[in-house]
C-alpha cells in the first residue's frame, strides 16, 4: 500500500474524519486509562 | 517453594501448591509486578505491527475505500469488551466459589479496561457507520446489545465501588456479572438471529476468512496487542486493588518499609 505523500495519508480517501477520529479517540481513552491507573498505583502505594 | 503457610495448597498435591500458592494477593503481588513489563512491551510490538499493516500494507477495499480501516481497531476493540466480560464473570464466579480474594480483585481489575474497549467498539462504530450506512446510530440488535455491555460494565463498577466491605462488594458485583453473561451471546450472534445493518462475521472457525490476508493479519495483530494491553493494565490495577484492600497488612507495610 503506497500512499503516494504525507497528506494523502491523512486525507485518507476523504474519510479522515471518521478514520482518525476512530483511532484519536482510542488513543485518548488508553491514556486516560493509563493515566488513572498510574495516579491509583501511586496513591495506593503512599497510603500509611 | 514453601508450603508451610498454604495448608490448603499441601493437600492438593504440586500442582494444587503452585494455585493456591499464587492465589494468595502477597504472593501474586510480586509475580504480577514481573509480568507487567514482559505483557506491556508485547502489547505495544504487537500494536505498531498491527497499525503498519493497517495502514501501510493492507490495500485499500474495492467497495469501502479507506473508510474500512478503521476495522483493525473497531474489530480488536469489540472482540476484547466481550472477552473481558466473560474472563471478569469467570473470575467472579470462581470467588463466589472457591471464596477465594484474588478472585474478586482480578472481577475488579478488568471491569474499567472492559468498559473502555466497549466505549471505544461503539464509538468507532458509530464513526464508521456514518459514512457506509448514513447514520451514526441504529437501535438495532446488534449496536443495542453492545451498548447494554457498556451499561453492565458500569453498573459492575457503581455496585462494587458503592458497597464499602469489599468482600461484599466482591459477592454482589459477581452475581451482576455472571447474570449479565447471558447478554454476550447475544451480542456473537445477534447479526445472525435478527435482521440488523450490522454485516456478519468476517472470521469464523468453520469458514475461510471473507477479506484479504493482509486486512486479516492487521486486524489479528491487534486483536494480539488489545489482549496483551488487558492483561498488562488488569494486573498494574489488581497490584493497585491488593495495596489498598491490604493496606494493614503485615507484609504490605513491610514492603512499604523497604521503599
Amino acid at each position: 500500500m503506497s500512499w503516494g505523500s504525507f497528506g494523502n495519508f491523512l486525507h485518507m480517501g476523504g474519510y479522515a474524519l471518521y478514520v482518525w477520529g476512530s483511532y484519536g479517540v482510542a488513543a485518548l481513552c488508553i491514556a486516560a486509562e493509563l493515566g488513572t491507573l498510574a495516579r491509583r498505583w501511586r496513591a495506593a502505594q503512599r497510603r500509611p | 517453594m514453601t508450603t508451610e503457610s498454604y495448608p490448603l495448597g499441601a493437600q492438593a498435591g504440586s500442582h494444587g501448591n503452585w494455585l493456591m500458592k499464587y492465589a494468595a494477593p502477597q504472593a501474586f503481588f510480586p509475580l504480577a509486578g514481573k509480568m507487567i513489563p514482559w505483557f506491556g512491551t508485547l502489547a505495544a510490538l504487537l500494536g505498531a505491527a498491527g497499525l503498519y499493516v493497517g495502514f501501510f500494507v493492507a490495500p485499500t477495499d474495492f467497495q469501502q475505500g479507506e473508510v474500512y480501516r478503521i476495522i483493525f481497531i473497531h474489530v480488536a476493540a469489540s472482540w476484547m469488551s466481550m472477552f473481558i466480560y466473560v474472563v471478569m464473570a469467570g473470575w467472579a464466579a470462581l470467588g463466589l466459589v472457591l471464596n477465594t480474594r484474588l478472585s474478586g480483585m482480578m472481577a475488579s481489575a478488568l471491569a474499567p479496561t472492559g468498559a473502555m474497549f466497549t466505549f471505544v467498539a461503539l464509538w468507532s462504530g458509530a464513526l464508521w457507520g456514518k459514512p457506509t450506512w448514513g447514520t451514526w446510530w441504529v437501535w438495532d440488535a446488534r449496536l443495542t446489545s453492545e451498548l447494554i455491555l457498556l451499561f453492565l460494565y458500569f453498573g459492575f463498577i457503581a455496585l462494587t465501588t458503592a458497597i464499602d466491605d469489599p468482600r461484599r462488594a466482591d459477592r454482589a458485583g459477581a452475581l451482576l456479572a455472571i447474570v449479565g453473561v447471558i447478554n454476550i451471546p447475544i451480542i456473537y450472534f445477534s447479526v445472525q438471529w435478527w435482521n440488523t445493518l450490522h454485516q456478519g462475521a468476517s472470521v469464523s472457525l468453520t469458514k475461510s476468512p471473507s477479506m484479504a490476508t493482509t486486512m486479516l493479519t492487521g486486524m489479528l495483530l491487534m486483536a494480539l496487542a488489545a489482549w496483551m494491553y488487558s492483561i498488562a493494565v488488569a494486573l498494574w490495577r489488581v497490584r493497585s486493588i491488593i495495596l489498598e484492600r491490604e493496606r494493614d497488612a503485615a507484609w504490605v507495610r513491610e514492603l512499604r518499609g523497604q521503599e
